[in-house]
């Protein structure tokens, strides 16, 4: 990996200079939760001071700029009995500016199932390939594991990834698009001191997560399949779908199909959906194959924890906790876990 | 200036300006692009089902389709959505292909009103086959159980096609009534060629039934199985391949030379939507044929 130090004043024209080129997104507060902490989404920006580089989380992942949460597939026009299709992927380039460690893990999961060697979707990789990424170095956020999960730090995925080293930022670069942006800028060579503070940075970071016990979890999670831990949690989960609408893994969607008011127009429209859905496996001709909260709730762990792990060997869940602090009823992955835990120790 | 970025455009790249083959599933290409396609022949099989038959419009993508016994496609009707339908048709039959549906659901019922000339898309072949190949020189066990001949069709044709690569063929097939009974009109070609072993049941006969009534089970029990040398492919519903496969297995049929073919609501065909999962395999690309001993291993197949 090449790096490179970058000056606070420096970095501000460089981000002035990605503003005056193209769409920038960044993690930009829109508001204050009742418990007075600030609300941040990743959203559009036209200035600099728009930005908050010190965020804490996001409401809302990032993926919505990779798999938006409606788009249309495809458009069919209907001429009297025939029909003619049209596809357009997303091609505009855009800056998505201060992604977290556990978010760039994200889209490098997504990037197994969507960019893979199984009908690689060009949905998906035209939208990947057209968004620089520079991602961003933070503590810990409340709740957030994703050091148990190995998704607090990343080595690719991303084009540049800072870290706040006070006056200035360490550059860690991962693409030529990405050391031919920084030569616009006064980016040095780090020196000696550069490097140690750069190290001191990380492991403060790393120091300061609450570790959570995963060991042997695809197997445990086999053992306890019939285990009253679904029945109890799922006793509380309203089915609505939150955790997979806020989750940055979660790629599952269905399908609608429209037709304009006219009929001249259809739309095949794809729409991210949740497996906590009622009807999420239900078929034609009445029978639902996961008619219970409780297996659907199962399942969404299921799929994150043994059955991406069979896959992958590695879990899907990158430990943001942004379905624990967006659940209404107070699931969250951590409990969950250590609730499998103690239910098989007694 | 200069510009920092440059737009990239996917349909530039060598793999997408191929010409579309669902078979090559590592490659880029529009997966979402239809091949257009014409319902030639609509053939009424029973009250529910009817017998389509679909024929790519494109010469070279028609030339280009091929497909293996127990692989499905994505059948769309613009305007009213997509469902996967398994192939029923021989592999070595090139023109057209056959779709056998149920009138069950939205597009289904939608299909069941369309006419002869209609154009619909299809996306694929698409999941795993019978591995027939795999079958050679052994018995063959060929087992449905209502809408379940439409998947073991193409594997039938394929094994009487190859009749001199096996042993002894059993067709076994079992319905509620006998109004229910697809494809009636084929038996007695089946019937005829000789050494093919073709039975048929019903739960509940009526006046004009004069077949055996009862469990497909019971037309097993008249089957002598060399349990080494077979090998069964079982369509139907999870209740009756569970219990057929029990049959077959206290007959000491291994659980991995019998195979099902398993149906999950299905909105890409291509292991993205998960809507198919079966705990966390998809149906889509695992399957939709597994061999039972995988079955038993899915914890919500059956």
């Amino acid at each position: 990996m090449l790096f490179r130090v970058l000056s606070k004043k420096e970095f501000r024209k460089f981000v002035g200079l990605l503003l005056a080129d193209t769409e920038v997104i960044a993690p930009k507060q829109i508001g204050v939760s009742t418990d007075g902490k600030p609300i941040h989404q990743y959203l559009p920006v036209q200035a600099f001071g728009e930005i908050d580089l010190e965020y804490e989380t996001t409401e809302y992942p990032a993926k919505t700029y990779f798999l938006p949460y409606r788009e249309n597939l495809s458009i069919c026009s209907f001429d009297e009995d025939d029909w003619t299709r049209e596809i357009h992927y997303r091609l505009q380039p855009r800056v998505l500016l201060g992604l977290h460690a556990c978010d760039i893990n994200a889209l490098l999961k997504l990037d197994k199932v969507l960019a893979g060697d199984r009908y690689p979707s060009p949905y998906y990789i035209s939208r990947r390939r057209n968004t620089f990424i520079i991602g961003i170095d933070h503590d810990p956020c409340e709740g957030g594991f994703c050091q148990s999960v190995g998704a607090d730090v990343v080595t690719h995925g991303f084009d540049l990834y800072l870290t706040d080293l006070g006056d200035r930022y360490f550059i860690a670069i991962n693409s030529d698009r990405g050391f031919n942006a920084l030569k616009l800028v006064a980016a040095k060579e780090p020196t000696k001191r550069d490097n140690n503070d750069y190290l001191k940075v990380r492991s403060r970071i790393a120091s300061q997560f609450e570790p959570l016990e995963m060991h042997n979890l695809p197997n445990l999670l086999d053992i306890e399949f019939e285990s009253d831990v679904w029945k109890r949690w799922s006793e509380k989960c309203m089915s609505c779908g939150s955790c997979s609408m806020v989750c940055p893994t979660c790629y599952c969607y269905g399908t609608t199909e429209r037709i304009s008011m006219n009929n001249e127009q259809g739309a095949k429209i794809k729409q991210l959906y949740s497996c906590n859905f009622l009807d999420f496996a239900a078929v034609a001709g009445g029978h639902n194959f996961r008619a219970d909260r409780e297996t659907r709730l199962k399942y969404r762990y299921y799929h994150q924890h043994r059955g991406f792990m069979e896959a992958y060997e590695e879990p899907l869940c990158v430990g943001c906790y942004r379905c624990g602090r967006a659940c209404l009823a107070g699931i969250n992955p951590p409990d969950i876990i250590r609730d499998l835990q103690t239910e098989h120790q007694e | 200036m200069t510009r920092l970025f440059y737009p990239y455009d996917i349909t530039r790249e060598s793999e997408m300006e191929q010409p579309l083959d669902f078979n090559r599933r590592s490659r880029l290409k529009h997966v979402d692009r239809a091949f257009k396609s014409e319902i030639i022949n609509i053939i009424q099989l029973t009250d529910m089902e009817k017998l389509f038959q679909v024929r790519i419009l494109d010469d070279a993508d028609r030339a280009r389709f091929s497909f293996l016994p127990g692989q499905f496609v994505m059948v769309e009707v613009p305007g009213y959505g997509e469902i996967p339908i398994s192939i029923s048709s021989s592999p070595s039959h090139r023109g057209y292909i056959e779709l056998c549906i149920r009138r069950a659901g939205v597009v289904t019922s939608i299909l069941h009103k369309a006419k002869r000339g209609a154009h619909v898309g299809l996306r694929g072949p698409f999941g795993t086959h019978f591995p027939i190949g795999k079958m050679q020189g052994n018995h063959i066990l060929l087992i449905a159980g209502g809408l379940g001949l439409a998947p073991l069709r193409a594997p039938i044709f394929d094994v009487i096609e190859n009749r001199s690569n096996f042993k002894e063929v059993h067709i076994l097939y079992g319905t509620r009534q006998p109004s229910m009974l697809l494809f009636n009109y084929q038996y007695e070609e089946w019937n005829r060629i000789a050494d093919i072993n073709l039975q048929v049941i019903v739960e509940e006969g009526d006046a004009s039934w004069t077949g055996p009534v009862g469990m497909i089970t019971q037309l097993l029990d008249e089957v002598a199985i060399e349990p080494l040398e077979t090998y069964a492919i079982i369509c139907g519903p999870p209740v009756m391949f569970k219990f057929v496969c029990a049959h077959l297995q206290n007959e000491g049929i291994p659980m991995d030379r019998m195979f099902v073919s398993l149906e999950r609501r299905m909105h890409c065909g291509m292991g993205k939507c998960c809507r198919c999962n079966i705990g966390s395999t998809y149906t889509c690309l695992s399957g939709p044929v597994f061999d039972y001993w995988t079955v038993m291993n899915l914890k919500e197949a059956i």
